[in-house]
Formats: structure tokens, C-alpha cells, sequence
């Protein structure tokens, strides 16, 4: 039904022609899943837009070959690309936000598409409209007609661009990343929709993914691609179960799931001991009563509802839950960036919950707290050099003189293993996983006794993943910090963490050691979100 | 103390490198920074490198059109036209810098205070700035300096007031976007005092898109105070400026002396030229994700 052989697509830019993917050739059968892996810069994303023919003027697309049933996508005109797109073709994009037009009804948008296409005439697109949105599952279709993407969450705008999508009943979906930055739980209802709708309708697929787990759940076959090249491909069963490439490996190896543990995350040459932790008696952190109410002009929102818990030293505790739960709220409260409404904090035994955040910067307990923030790119000043960036809190927070302070920035480098040559440059001249590091040296320069770990990993490759979930581990053991870890995501808290606490609502629904919640969970929530993580087929041989 | 200013030094040559490649990169910034310099040198010299007294008057060589030894031609007063042009530079440019640095400063310190803030400060602010936006700018200025007197620096206070609103409104929009930027919650984890987190960590990343303004306004600046001189406000005759040369010579055109308007005017225009070609380089220069 496709066929593609040999694309290259190059950029040109003003250092010259970049290739961005090069010399791949593959084929797709009619009623296939199709899964790309790869990890960010590998080409993914801009095979699919060659195959679209919607990238920037800059891209020059060069293939032997790129056929789609009988049609040269290569060398069709504009007027033709633009008749295939949307009927033939169609195309979910990344960020389901994004992708919708904001200031129109999504009815309206749908309605553009089959008109479009000619699949609707002014008296019946309405109502073709609403059945579209049906078609993806959309309670009171009839009423989200008149809908703003703003009203709507970000699995219902993710359906509605599925609606858009396959409104005029297209052969082809190719779908980018389409469940970055939804919930877990959202993540598979919009996965199972997608592959029900689908099946149902007899359609091929081209899945973009970078997470290996979610494409082997979904996919028939597998590509794997590594800066612009096809490094492997084959059935979903056998690329999982035995890898042959040694990047495939690592990926595979890589993917965090329920029967691995975090050193096998690892490559195996690059595997040291683990350094087993120490928890001690003494608790470093109790919370009590805890609440948090937003005041807004349209009522106020109990973002934190009384909740308790208790972190040892040396502890590493997880905070899992859905967006919205309240787990960035009670994440900001505890690093006193904002204040609780109700409860108390005890740190050290000393209640910090009556120190106003505005003034915490002065009190000696801040450089105790510390945090690692969820984006390592925003998280990083853009005029401050790394080194600046790492000396940041000892110059406001100690009395070292210049060189002390330079001595602990190379220090926590050392530790966090960021190339001491990497110091001078600013964050855009660094990669994802160097930034990573420089956030969590900076929070580790004042050896704090509680780290708060906010989703560290979210933005990161998996095997960058990997290694950065290994650092903290080692961290922990070498200083004795006790952990905080918020995340989304189960199978990375059950890695790290010795005990984890469930939220929901504001509310903390379970809290218990590791193993037991992850083996046996009491409530039917803990188990949603369990089953909704991405089970990739079990490997033969765990090493 | 060896160490530290060969770190000075790094720092200076990898700002020369920066601002060498900034320049390679784009040809009209090229363009710009070379007439940028052409005026500084005609600003800081002109009076010693002029061949005539801007204010020696010859009535013997009154009207003379552009020749070999007067090559604008001179006045009707016989004052030689390319001194008074090249004298007139100094001012010109004082005024317009001035001006701008003035509503720089007052316009960043009052966007900052209510971007990060907000509430009511940033509603009283706001508004007040909105009401100086409502007036036609020019008749404002125009008002301001026939109310404070007929001075240069009255034209300099004139000239600042009406621009503070668009750098307090550029500043407060950028600094209410970084707020909540993660880089700001890590600058407080980090022991940083509210005032020095607005100092170090906003403000300065403000810099970039408001050089594009302040680039910009410097041309616009000048526009203002030779339109404040053309209708007889602001610098008073002999001294050379170039709106005032302009409004003179204006009478003279339609008996045939066109050099005497055509040549400040091209100064003028030549000028408010450079600072707006001088934009893109300004906000490069100051944007650290530009450097190599």
C-alpha cells in the first residue's frame, strides 16, 4: 500500500546541509501497524512529514521511490498533496492543544475537513460533524459540537483531533507521538480508541513513538531509527524479545517496566554494583493535615486535601498520580515555594509550615530543601553558564569564599558526572540529559537532607532515562538524601522507590512500602493505573 | 588576581567573537553597525574635522549651491551647509540617546514592578501608562515642553516621558511570562531574595526583544526632537540641528535653494535609518542563545 525506498531528507541550513534522515526504505501492508521508535533527533518525525510533503521550504526530500497505492508522493503536485492529505492521508500530531485551531468551535473545525474533501454538503456537515465526534467516543457529542478546545481536557482534544482525522475515512493514519504529555490512564484509552478505530475501518498506520513499551503494545511490525538511519526492523515480537542491533538492545533494555530493576536498565558494560541505601528510624519529613485551597475568581479549588505521610532518612518516597491530582501542589508546598492553607509541616522535627514561603530564602532550612524541576531546559536560566548556574545557591546560601565555592561546583560535576569542560557553556549549547545533570548538581551543591524530585525524567529519552534514574540512586546512597519522587509514572516510581503514597483528587487514596502496592494494590484506582502503564512482551532471559 | 583577569579577558574576546560572528552573519547589521560608527566619529569629532565655523556668517557667499569648496552649498546667511550638518550630528544623537536611556531605565523599573507583581500595582500602573498612550505623542511633547520651558534637556524629558509606556509594557509582558518560569522557582530554591531574582534572573533576559525596541525608539527619538525644533520648539537658531535646518531651509525651496532642506533632512533620514537597521544585530548581540 506504501512503499518507500531509499528517502533521504536534507535541511538546508545556514551551517550547511543537514541530514536529518537518511537512505530508508520500507514498506506498509494494508490493515498494518507500523511503529517508528526512536529517540529525539533521530528522524522520526520528519519521515512522516516527508510523507506528507508538509515540511518547511528548507527540506529537500530525495527517494527512489515513495508510492503510495499508485500515487508518486514524491513527485505529485501541490494541488494533488492537498486532495491526499486529510482523505487518503491524515495525519495526529503531537500536541493535541496545538494542533487545534483555539479561537474556532471544534465542530466547525471538523466540518472544514469534510467539506474540504467533499464529504458533506452545508445541510448535512453538522450532523456528520457530531457523528464523527461520536465515532471517537465523545460523551454529548451534540453539545462538545459547540465546544472551545480550551473547554475540553487534553484527551478529549487528543479524540477531537482523531475525529478531525478520520473524518473523511482516510486509508493511511500516521500518527506523531499522539499521547506525549496525556496521563497514563488518558494514554491508553486514546491508544485503545485509535486501534479500535483502525480495525474497525480497515486502515494501515504509521505509529511515531519514542517509548518502545507503547509501540510494542500497538504495533504489528517495528522500525528503529538512530540519527536518520534504520537500524533495525521486524516483528513487534521478535525486535523486543531478541534484539539484534546494540542500540535496540539498549533501548529495550532501557524501558523501564514491572519485572526489571534499575541496574538492568543499564548496558551491561557501563553496570557497576549498587550501592545498597540506608534507611534510617529518624524521619526527616512529617506532614500533617496538610491543605491546600486556591482562591479564584470563579471559586476557590481544594487543590490539597489533608493529607499525611512521613519520609525516613534516606528514604526514598514516591508521589504518583494523575495531572491535577494535586502532586505539584503538594511538591510546591513542601519545597515552601508556596504556602499551605491548613496543616502542618515537620522538617527535622521543627514545624515549617509557619515560616511564610516568602521569607523561606533567608532561613538556614532552605538550603536543606532542595528540588530538581521537572523540565531541565526551563529549569536552567539562559544567560547562566553551567557553572553558574551550579554556584548559584552556595553563593546565597553558604559563606564559601570564591575558591571553596568553585571546589564544591567541581565537586557536585564529579558527582553528577558532568564533564568539567561542559561548565562554561550556556544551556542551549548543552543536550537534555547535560542539563538534567547541571539541575541536579545545582540542588545537590548544598547536600541537602531532602531532595523533591518533580517528574526529572519526564523530558528525557529513555536511555538518558536510565542513566539519570541510576545517578539518583548512587546519589542517595553516597550523601544519605532522602527523596521525594513525583512522577506519573509507575513503573519508573517502583524502580527508585521504597515506599509510594497514590493521590487522586487532592486526596491520598494509598500509601504503603514498594512491592506492596505494586503486587498487591487495594484500591481499584492504584490497579487503573498499574494495568494502564504499557506492558511490552517479557523478555526471555532478564539479565 | 593573574587568573581572574585572564578570565576577564575569555569573557571579552568570546564577546568580540560573538559580536564578529553576529556581523558575518547578517550583511545590513554589517551595514548598520558601520553607519552607527560613521555618525559616533562625526558625533565625537565633527566640530574639529569641519572646514568652516558652523556659525560664521558671509553674506558675500550667501545661497551658493553644493560646489567643490562648500559641498552642500551654504545658507542664506552664507553659513557653510556640511559643517552645520556634521556639527548638528552631536546633538542630534545626544538628545535621541538620552531620551531613550531615560525611558529605558524609568520604563524597565516600572514594567518589572508590575509584570512581577501584578494586583493592583500592575492595574495602577497600567493605567496610567495607557492614559499617556491615549494622547497623540507628539501634541504631548509638543505640551510638555512649551509648558517646562523652550530648553534641550526639556526636549530630552519630553522625549523619554512619551516612550516610557512602550518599554514598561514590553517588560511587564516579558517578565509576567517568566514568573513561573521553572528557572525562577530554582532561583528561590537557591536562597535568592525576591529583588535579586527580578535583578538577575528576569530582568536581564527581558534584554533581547527590548533592544529591538530601544534601536528602534533611538531613530524615532530623533524624528522627535528635530519635529519639536521644526516648529520652533526646543533648540532655537543659530545653533545647527537638524530640524531646524530643515524647517529654514523649507522656505527657500520654492525659489530653486533646494540644498539648504535636502541635506539635513538626508542626515536625518540616514540616521533614523541606521538605528532601525540597527535592530536585529542589537537583539543577536544580546541573546545568549546566539552564541556559538
Amino acid at each position: 500500500m506504501l512503499s518507500v525506498q531509499n528517502l533521504n531528507v536534507k535541511f538546508n541550513t545556514r551551517k550547511g546541509l543537514v541530514e536529518a534522515v537518511r537512505d530508508i526504505s520500507f514498506n506498509l501492508k494494508k490493515g498494518e501497524i507500523l511503529g517508528i521508535v526512536g529517540e529525539s533527533g533521530s528522524g522520526k518525525s520528519v519521515t512522516s512529514y516527508a510523507l506528507m510533503r508538509i515540511l518547511d521550504n528548507t527540506g529537500l526530500i530525495r527517494a527512489n521511490k515513495m508510492i503510495y497505492s499508485g500515487i508518486d508522493l514524491d513527485n505529485a503536485s501541490e494541488k494533488l498533496m492537498m486532495d491526499i492529505r486529510g482523505r487518503e492521508v491524515s495525519m495526529i500530531f503531537q500536541n493535541p492543544r496545538t494542533s487545534l485551531n483555539p479561537i474556532r468551535k471544534i465542530g466547525v473545525q471538523i466540518e472544514d475537513v469534510l467539506r474540504r474533501h467533499s464529504r458533506a454538503t452545508r445541510y448535512n456537515a453538522k450532523q456528520k460533524a457530531i457523528e464523527a465526534l461520536r465515532a471517537v467516543k465523545i460523551k454529548d457529542p451534540e453539545n462538545r459540537y459547540y465546544s472551545y478546545p480550551y473547554q475540553l481536557s487534553g484527551g478529549m482534544c487528543q479524540r477531537v483531533v482523531c475525529a478531525i482525522a478520520l473524518a473523511c475515512d482516510p486509508k493511511l493514519l500516521i500518527a506523531d507521538e499522539p499521547t506525549t504529555g496525556l496521563d497514563i490512564t488518558t494514554q491508553k484509552a486514546v491508544m485503545d480508541l485509535i486501534k479500535d478505530l483502525i480495525l474497525s475501518r480497515n486502515m494501515s498506520s504509521i505509529f511515531i513513538t519514542h517509548d518502545l513499551g507503547l509501540a510494542s503494545e500497538y504495533c504489528d511490525r517495528i522500525i528503529v531509527m538512530k540519527d536518520g538511519s534504520i537500524v533495525e526492523k521486524g516483528v513487534t515480537k521478535n525486535i523486543f524479545t531478541y534484539p539484534k542491533h546494540p542500540y535496540t538492545q539498549k533501548l529495550v533494555n532501557a524501558t523501564p517496566r514491572p519485572e526489571k530493576n534499575i541496574r538492568s536498565l543499564l548496558p551491561p558494560q557501563v553496570k557497576n554494583h549498587e550501592v545498597k541505601h540506608v534507611i534510617q528510624d529518624h524521619t526527616i519529613l512529617e506532614v500533617k493535615n496538610l491543605s491546600k485551597l486556591y482562591k479564584g475568581q470563579f471559586g476557590s479549588i481544594q487543590a490539597v486535601k489533608s493529607i499525611s505521610f512521613k519520609i525516613k532518612k534516606g528514604e526514598c518516597v514516591g508521589l504518583v498520580g494523575e495531572s491535577g491530582c494535586g502532586k505539584s501542589t503538594t511538591s510546591a508546598i513542601l519545597s515552601r515555594l508556596i504556602d499551605a492553607s491548613e496543616g502542618q509541616i515537620f522538617f527535622d522535627k521543627k514545624d515549617i509550615s509557619m515560616l511564610p514561603s516568602k521569607n523561606f530564602s533567608k532561613n538556614p532550612i532552605r538550603s536543606h530543601i532542595q528540588m530538581v524541576f521537572q523540565d531541565p531546559t526551563e529549569s536552567l536560566n539562559p544567560r547562566y553558564t553551567a557553572k553558574q548556574s551550579i554556584s548559584d545557591p552556595l553563593k546565597n546560601l553558604t559563606n564559601m569564599n570564591n575558591d571553596e565555592i568553585n571546589t564544591k561546583v567541581i565537586e557536585a560535576s564529579n558527582l553528577v558526572g558532568l564533564p568539567l569542560n561542559l561548565l562554561d557553556r550556556l544551556p542551549h549549547q548543552l543536550s537534555g540529559g547535560q542539563k538534567a545533570r547541571v539541575g541536579i548538581a545545582r540542588a545537590i551543591a548544598l547536600s541537602p537532607k531532602l531532595l523533591i524530585l518533580d517528574e526529572p525524567t519526564a523530558s528525557l529519552d529513555v536511555s538518558i532515562q536510565a542513566v539519570i534514574l541510576n545517578l539518583l540512586v548512587d546519589l542517595r546512597a553516597k550523601l544519605g538524601m532522602s527523596y521525594l519522587f513525583v512522577s506519573h509514572d509507575l513503573n519508573v516510581v517502583q524502580l527508585l522507590c521504597d515506599y509510594i503514597i497514590v493521590m487522586k483528587e487532592g486526596v491520598i487514596i494509598e500509601q504503603g512500602k514498594s512491592n506492596q502496592i505494586i503486587s498487591n494494590p487495594k484500591e481499584s484506582y492504584t490497579r487503573l493505573l498499574l494495568e494502564a502503564s504499557p506492558k511490552p512482551p517479557k523478555l526471555p532471559n532478564v539479565p | 588576581m593573574i587568573i581572574s583577569s585572564s578570565i576577564n579577558n575569555i569573557k571579552e574576546s568570546k564577546f568580540i567573537n560573538h559580536f564578529i560572528s553576529i556581523l558575518k552573519e547578517n550583511p545590513i547589521t554589517f551595514l548598520a553597525f558601520l553607519m552607527l560608527f560613521f555618525f559616533m566619529i562625526t558625533a565625537i569629532l565633527g566640530p574639529y574635522l569641519v572646514p568652516y565655523d558652523p556659525l560664521e556668517t558671509n553674506a558675500k557667499i550667501a545661497l551658493q549651491p553644493p560646489s567643490i569648496e562648500h559641498l552642500f552649498g551654504t545658507d542664506n546667511l552664507g553659513r557653510d551647509v556640511f559643517s552645520r550638518v556634521i556639527v548638528a550630528t552631536r546633538l542630534d544623537l545626544t538628545i535621541s540617546v538620552l531620551a531613550v536611556l531615560i525611558s529605558f531605565i524609568i520604563g524597565s523599573f516600572l514594567g518589572t514592578l508590575a509584570g512581577y507583581w501584578g494586583g493592583w500595582l500592575d492595574i495602577f500602573l497600567s493605567r496610567i501608562l495607557d492614559t499617556i498612550m491615549a494622547f497623540p505623542l507628539f501634541v504631548l511633547a509638543m505640551g510638555i515642553v512649551a509648558a517646562l520651558g523652550n530648553t534641550i534637556e526639556n526636549i530630552i524629558y519630553a522625549t523619554a516621558i512619551i516612550n516610557i509606556p512602550f518599554y514598561a509594557r514590553l517588560v511587564r509582558a516579558e517578565v509576567n511570562i517568566r514568573r513561573e518560569a521553572s528557572f525562577v522557582h530554582a532561583a528561590k530554591m537557591a536562597g535568592n531574595s525576591e529583588f535579586k531574582i527580578l535583578a538577575i534572573h528576569i530582568f536581564p533576559n527581558t534584554l533581547p526583544p527590548m533592544m529591538v525596541q530601544v534601536s528602534l525608539n533611538l531613530g524615532w527619538a530623533i524624528l522627535n526632537a528635530a519635529g519639536l525644533s521644526f516648529i520652533g520648539l526646543g533648540v532655537r537658531p543659530p545653533t545647527p540641528e537638524w530640524g531646524i535646518m530643515v524647517a529654514e531651509g523649507a522656505n527657500f525651496i520654492i525659489s530653486g535653494e533646494w540644498w539648504l532642506a535636502l541635506f539635513p533632512g538626508l542626515w536625518l533620514m540616514l540616521a533614523v535609518l541606521t538605528f532601525n537597521l540597527l535592530g536585529d544585530g542589537l537583539r543577536d548581540i544580546f541573546d545568549p542563545r546566539k552564541r556559538a
